[in-house]
């Protein structure tokens, strides 16, 4: 398996994998807790790019609605946790067919009855909707008001039932990317890989080479959708509240396939270089307006915007395509 | 010897336009079959009604012994039918390794033994040199022989090849009909072509189906087909006159 | 409850949705021509929303007067748009195409938030609480208003595609690109102004959107989705389609105010929309794709 992973990457990419390994695990010695906190959301965002990728970038359905799976996962572990007392560890168990099981309704109803494109996009909003409102009314999770996960102040961490300080939720967060990272690899160079990339660029030619495109799109789907349900459990015991219209609101399915866009649809690295780029524009946007002494609510989205929109005029295929080229490294999409 | 694919009064219709009108012939195994006939004869339509992309209004077709009509089009191909498209459709942003790899993986669970059997094909197909070029960035003959190195990568049984030959030079178009030619001769694949180009029909097909409106007019040999009145009439003047 | 009040509500709903209506046509109009999908729909709704208000109590002019000038206003901004930033886009991937006008979307949406502020703003007219009586109906005069100038709209726009000449090559655009660049057809100039014709009837829509209901930046977003919910429940590219879904959207939103609760309002829409895309994929009024 381990030939199977660095075979095709050059010896000067292995060193600097390597190194940048080394420096994230070492990273939480040196720095403060808002440091951290933003690193955090580096990868949380890179994690759920990784996962959103393997529908859009692999296999070339584009959701509007990942935010759904963000949720089921939170809301299943979060229950799980309160309720009954089981860890996230067992929830995460739960979670993920509970999210395949969903994403697996949506892909057939899609695929099924021929929605694709634009089309299939709004159907995940729709549903994604369709939670929101029904967790809105779901009082056994506390509906509108929220729902809260007991808090405490931490001295040691238990990392067994996730309660403890942001370094160790960074170790869980980095370990879930570098998992999602090395899953992804290895599935793009599988046989199901290369079907759906096929599928991604020209379906009917596909079909024509005998892929079954309904069997591998489905299994797009669900595994995506598994997967994203893991940072829909790290975000319930990391923020420790959860609000439907919050959790289950358009913009967090938008801003979370920003970093895979920005940083290159279908690459492995483009969803982690896009959460660095993205979350660091954030932050650095915040210092910059907080020093200049500017307190204007929607400021720093403005900028953001405005990032956004230069990056994708200047680089629409991401800035990962265009990085590796001129690291001399090349990765194959 | 039974028939490696029959098709038995097949007919399709568009809004009342009839595209194939009861049209019967088979192919043998080992044997190259072409079909020809002005544009709009319905060649391609009855291409698409075989390859699953189409299902029939009325009659069958028999691949190897079952029933194909009804079946999708991956169903097609994974019974060991493949195909060519009219206008091409690699896939763009794939190399062209990979394009035949995923052919290639049809029958081979593994990448690795995909790799190298997408290799011999694209040595027989003088693409090898091209294997890491981006799909999209080749010429027309070379994504025209892409198509067919990815068809062939399924190993099919019958291969349908859809006016492969179209818009190439007569140097390329020769270079097509012996690399075809040997695959037959060495694979005894069999092989169903629409070609408009006659010189290539002339010298690869050992018996032609002419398509008139939706409708055979004739069949035969090669050198059968292109003296009956009908055809000369409907079709060969045409291009004569050209 | 008696039925007067599902009839009032439903008469409310049928007359907010003919605005909902032309909001959703402008939509339809773009991406039946343009073939890119205006994710800055309701961003630039609220524009024109804001711009109305400001109208009002800057100068006192009624919305309904500052309709066209609202109108080309948006019809600038949107050929602008068009020219100068989606152009180069409009044979990239889908995906790219959504994250450029999220983008734009954001812009709107925030700098709305800077100069406005969250807090909710409308207009007072003289006629904000008259009413008209219909037997035991009660409608509020400011939604016969603003039903009757979107419907006025709508009807110019028709006679603006059926019997203009930049109509008609508008419509050739649409039906074949391909098709309308042999002929000669300025499509990129087209282009921009069917983007321009599609902000436009946002713009009057907003401005008639604001006598009915108050305008705060986060409205946005929820109109985008909603205009994309009509239009495909009517049939893209299908003027009455648009028309139509937005009553039928506006009537059902009224009801499930009504008989469930606000909130649920969008879910109801949204499950119209999956039911149309699952068994009408080509919408009520749309036309069957070959």
């Amino acid at each position: 398996m381990i030939a199977r992973l660095i075979e095709g990457t050059s010896r000067r990419g292995l060193v600097l994998l390597a190194l940048l390994l080394a420096f994230l695990i070492l990273i939480p010695f040196f720095v403060n807790d808002y440091l951290i906190t933003v690193l955090i959301l580096i990868f949380y965002f890179a994690f759920v790019g990784q996962a959103w990728n393997i529908m859009m970038g692999f296999a070339g359905q584009l959701s509007l609605g990942h935010a759904l799976y963000v949720g089921l996962g939170a809301y299943t572990s979060a229950a799980l946790y309160v309720h009954f007392g089981v860890g996230p560890w067992i929830g995460m168990l739960a979670a993920i067919p509970v999210a395949g099981a969903l994403g697996a309704v949506i892909g057939f109803l899609a695929f099924r009855f021929g929605v694709s494109g634009v089309y299939f996009a709004i159907l995940t909003i729709a549903f994604c909707e369709f939670a929101r409102v029904g967790f809105d009314h779901f009082r056994w999770v506390g509906g509108s008001a929220g729902f809260f996960l007991p808090v405490a102040q931490y001295s040691v961490n238990d990392l067994w039932n996730l309660r403890g300080k942001p370094s160790m939720f960074y170790y869980v967060i980095l370990g879930f990317t570098v998992a999602a990272f090395i899953i992804c690899h290895l599935l793009l160079r599988s046989r199901m890989g290369y079907f759906w990339q096929a599928i991604r660029e020209d379906e009917p030619a596909a079909r024509a080479l005998g892929i079954n495109a309904f069997r591998y799109k489905m299994i797009a789907v669900v595994i995506s959708a598994g997967m994203t349900s893991l940072a829909g459990v790290f975000f319930a015991f990391f923020y420790n509240n959860l609000f439907p219209e919050q959790v289950f609101h358009i913009s967090r399915s938008i801003e979370m396939i920003l970093a895979p866009i920005i940083g290159g649809v279908g690459t492995l690295f483009g969803p982690i270089l896009g959460a660095v780029i993205l979350t660091g524009l954030s932050e650095t946007m915040h210092e910059i307006l907080h020093l200049l002494g500017v307190d204007v609510p929607g400021a720093k989205a403005v900028f953001y915007g405005i990032c956004l929109l230069v990056v994708i005029v200047a680089l629409p295929d991401g800035v990962w395509p265009w990085l590796s080229r001129r690291l001399g490294l090349s990765e194959r999409k | 010897m039974t028939a490696l694919l029959s098709v038995d009064a097949v007919s399709k219709r568009f809004r009342g336009l009839v595209a194939v009108d009861r049209v019967s012939f088979s192919i043998m195994p080992g044997e190259i079959y072409a079909v020809i006939g002005p544009n709009g004869a319905g060649k391609t339509t009855l291409f698409n009604v075989i390859a699953g992309v189409f299902q029939p209004d009325d009659g069958t077709i028999a691949f190897n012994g079952s029933r194909i009509d009804g079946e999708t089009p991956d169903g097609v191909c994974r019974r060991g039918i493949g195909r060519t498209f009219q206008i091409v459709r690699p896939f763009p942003g794939l190399s062209v390794e990979d394009n035949v790899i995923v052919g290639a993986l049809l029958h081979r669970p593994d990448v690795a033994a995909a790799r190298r059997h997408a290799h011999e094909i694209l040595s027989r197909l003088d693409l090898f040199p091209k294997r890491s070029h981006l799909a999209s960035t080749l010429t027309l003959p070379d994504r025209k022989r892409l198509e067919v190195a990815r068809a062939l990568a399924t190993d099919p049984k019958l291969l349908l090849l859809d006016e492969v030959m179209a818009g190439l030079r007569p140097s390329e178009t020769d270079r097509i009909v012996a690399i075809l030619t040997e695959l037959n001769r060495e694979t005894g694949l069999t092989i169903l072509l629409i070609e408009h180009v006659m010189r290539a029909v002339m010298a690869l097909a050992s018996r032609v189906l002419v398509l008139h409106h939706g409708a055979k007019i004739a069949e035969g040999t090669p050198a059968q087909v292109v003296r009956e009145p009908a055809v000369i009439e409907s079709y060969l003047g045409a291009e004569v006159l050209e | 409850m008696p039925i007067d009040i599902y009839l009032n509500v439903a008469v409310s709903g049928l007359l907010t949705g003919l605005v909902y209506g032309l909001m959703a046509l402008g939509l339809s109009v773009i991406f039946g021509v343009v073939r890119v999908v205006n994710f800055a729909h309701g961003e630039m709704m609220t524009i024109a929303m804001y711009l109305a208000v400001l109208a009002f109590s800057v100068l006192g002019l009624d919305p309904l007067v500052m309709m066209v000038p609202i109108a080309a206003v948006l019809f600038v901004f949107g050929y602008a748009l068009q020219a100068g930033l989606i152009g180069p886009f409009i044979n990239k991937p889908e995906h790219m195409q959504f994250i450029l006008l999220v983008a734009v979307a954001v812009i709107l949406v925030n700098v709305q938030l800077i100069v406005f502020g969250p807090d909710a703003r409308g207009v007072q007219t003289a006629y904000s609480y008259d009413s008209f009586a219909v037997g035991k109906l009660i409608i509020d005069a400011t939604k016969v208003y603003a039903a009757l100038a979107a419907l006025t709209v709508s009807a110019a726009l028709f006679v603006f595609f059926r019997f203009t000449e930049v109509g008609k090559a508008i419509r050739a655009c649409a039906d074949n690109y391909t098709g309308a660049l042999v002929v000669g057809l300025d499509v990129r100039r087209l282009y921009a102004l069917t983007f321009g014709i599609g902000a436009a009837c946002v713009g009057a829509a907003g401005a008639m959107m604001v006598v009915i209901i108050d305008v705060t930046p986060s409205l946005g977003p929820a109109y985008t989705l909603l205009a994309f919910v009509i239009v495909i429940t009517g049939g893209l590219g299908s003027m009455p389609g648009a028309l139509l879904g937005g009553v039928l959207i506006g009537m059902t939103e009224a009801m499930a105010g009504l008989l469930f609760s606000p909130s649920a309002k969008t879910m109801f829409a949204f499950a119209i929309l999956v039911l149309v895309l699952l068994f009408r994929p080509q919408g009520i009024m749309g036309k069957r794709a070959a």
